[in-house]
């Protein structure tokens, strides 16, 4: 059996709103160049357990953790730990997609410039490359200078894909990332995130839960701050070992 | 309908007679006569000024200085005067009030502090604009011994329109969307980078809207530079930042008041009053087209 890379390892991970204590020690190890997918009824600390994940949990005052989680075996939480250099590797899509009121071009040439890549030529090429990886290239070639804000929905998550495809990252986090898509785009996003996992690693909250059955390899089921059952997709969900698992997978509570 | 059964409804049971509701009608024609009188209220004024002042209005009377103990020739240096002070004023609230708003909105911790601060700034932007006069005579004037001149009137007047331009800014960049922020951190931005190159160019427009506002302000505001800039004459324009100036307000109310040739002058009056008014109204409609231009733009 070929030894599997863990790019995430959680181990005994709680968070803290203030004395709420959003996600339960959970331990779980997330796997290289695969979609892992979390799911869970809303509130059950799905998107605080994603947003831990680069550190965006920060910019909440009143948020702490406690126990250990690794990235490529480096201590997030360590004090010495470059949030900023962290947050280039692991990339984040939201739920609404939020390109910045500029151009396309600038869009995705945001993260390459405040890194310092100044050259034209340069900058170009990585613009034409992640929105080639993004699948948005062929759209928006002839209008890289209209504005972001422009696009249609499902073009506008594409552009956020792209821009965070631009830092080079090594993982990317999407936070319910065709929540407000309709069906095709939702389709196209799929697609393009069962292509990207070939080069970056996925970690996705859905509230979908074919969408998790769909895309991902294996499948988190959080409920209540906890993490209830963990492991392959396929096994999740036909055959899950958990009863609350099998309540919820085939919707009798969510 | 079946043909032959008739119909017990009565059609359109819904539409009644229209009934004059007294009690409506009387406070519908009240707002309506309160909405209207404000308008008309500002193109009386318009009018009045226009219909007195525009026939001074000349090339020679924007590009000569006065002449004749201010009976006769132009306001040359009075509008030098004003753009002065308002231009070192502007100069020097800009940078300052726009950093405040950014403090305030972006790195201070909610607390007592921070809303100590705030009352403060919202109670300095309601303070009578003499009161600041009064302030600049004893602190600019006469403890630093800047004596009646452009420097104490420019700083006199930016401490005035400070609390004004921070609360605009402030309100600005808060409105820029958190999500805005949550990007471009995600992207590895710093803290500082997010603010530089998405907040602020986001705030922007609505920034320049409060800066407009306030250099309008600026430019019409007597009280504050009539004991720490403004002069009866001089002979020219100012050649250093420690001379006094002659400013548009203050030259209205000098001829209008204080002068021997008071009837004589009546014209000038009127024609300083319309250069002060286009000013400001032109400043103003820039403010309103930017604003316009800002909210067509903004689609998030």
């Amino acid at each position: 059996m070929v030894e599997k890379k863990h790019i995430f390892e959680i181990k005994d991970f709680s968070i803290y709103y203030g004395a709420f204590m959003a996600v339960k020690t959970i331990t779980l190890n997330i796997e290289a160049n695969r979609i892992t997918a979390i799911i869970g009824p809303s509130g059950c600390g799905k998107s605080t357990l994603l947003r831990s994940l680069n550190r965006m949990n920060d910019l909440i005052v009143t948020s702490r953790v406690e126990g250990q989680m690794l990235f490529q075996g480096v201590d997030i939480y360590d004090k010495d730990t470059d949030v900023i250099e962290l947050r280039r590797r692991v990339g984040m899509v939201f739920q609404k997609p939020n390109p910045f009121p500029s151009s396309v071009y600038e869009n995705v040439a945001y993260g390459p410039k405040i890194r310092g890549v100044k050259k034209k030529s340069h900058l170009d090429e990585i613009v034409e490359n992640a929105l080639v990886r993004a699948d948005l290239w062929k759209e928006v070639k002839d209008k890289l200078n209209d504005s972001g804000l422009s696009l249609s929905g499902g073009q506008m998550q594409r552009l956020c894909i792209a821009r965070s495809l631009a830092q080079e990252p090594e993982v990317i986090l999407f936070d319910e990332p065709t929540s407000a898509l309709d069906p095709i785009s939702t389709a196209n996003i799929e697609n393009l995130l069962q292509e990207l996992q070939k080069t970056v690693t996925i970690v996705i909250v859905t509230h979908n839960m074919q969408q998790a059955a769909r895309i991902s390899s294996y499948t988190a089921f959080m409920y209540l701050g906890e993490l209830i059952e963990f492991g392959d997709t396929d096994t999740i969900f036909v055959n899950p070992q958990n009863k609350l698992t099998e309540e919820y997978i085939t919707g009798r509570f969510g | 309908m079946i043909e032959g059964t008739g119909s017990i409804h009565k059609p359109f049971a819904l539409v009644h007679k229209k009934k004059f509701n007294l009690k409506q009608g009387f406070f519908l024609s009240l707002i309506r006569t309160f909405g209207f009188a404000g308008a008309l209220t500002l193109f009386v004024i318009l009018f009045f000024v226009s219909y007195n002042g525009v026939h001074v209005l000349s090339w020679e009377f924007i590009t000569q200085p006065p002449v004749e103990a201010m009976t006769k020739g132009g306001i040359f240096p009075v509008i030098v005067g004003t753009v002065l002070l308002t231009v070192f004023c502007m100069t020097l609230v800009i940078p300052i009030g726009v950093t405040t708003a950014i403090f305030l909105s972006e790195y201070s911790k909610p607390g007592l502090v921070l809303n100590l601060v705030m009352m403060s700034i919202y109670t300095l932007a309601g303070v009578p604009s003499v009161v600041f006069g009064l302030f600049g005579l004893g602190v600019f004037v006469v403890a630093f011994n800047f004596g009646m001149s452009l420097l104490a009137g420019s700083l006199t007047l930016a401490i005035m329109v400070l609390p004004y331009i921070i609360s605009t800014s402030e309100e600005a960049i808060k409105a820029v969307p958190y999500s805005f922020r949550e990007a471009s951190l995600a992207c590895g931005a710093t803290k500082w980078q997010t603010i530089k190159k998405v907040v602020l160019p986001t705030a922007m427009p609505g920034i320049l809207t409060g800066v407009i506002l306030g250099t309008a302000k600026v430019s019409g505001e007597t009280a504050p530079i009539m004991f720490t800039a403004a002069a009866f004459f001089t002979p020219g324009v100012p050649r250093s930042l420690l001379e006094p100036v002659m400013a548009l307000p203050y030259h209205i109310y000098v001829l209008a008041t204080a002068g021997t040739h008071i009837e004589e002058t009546r014209g000038i009056q009127y024609g300083t009053a319309l250069t002060l008014i286009v000013l400001v109204l032109g400043m103003n409609l820039l403010g309103i087209i930017l604003r316009s231009r800002q909210r067509k733009k903004r689609a998030w």
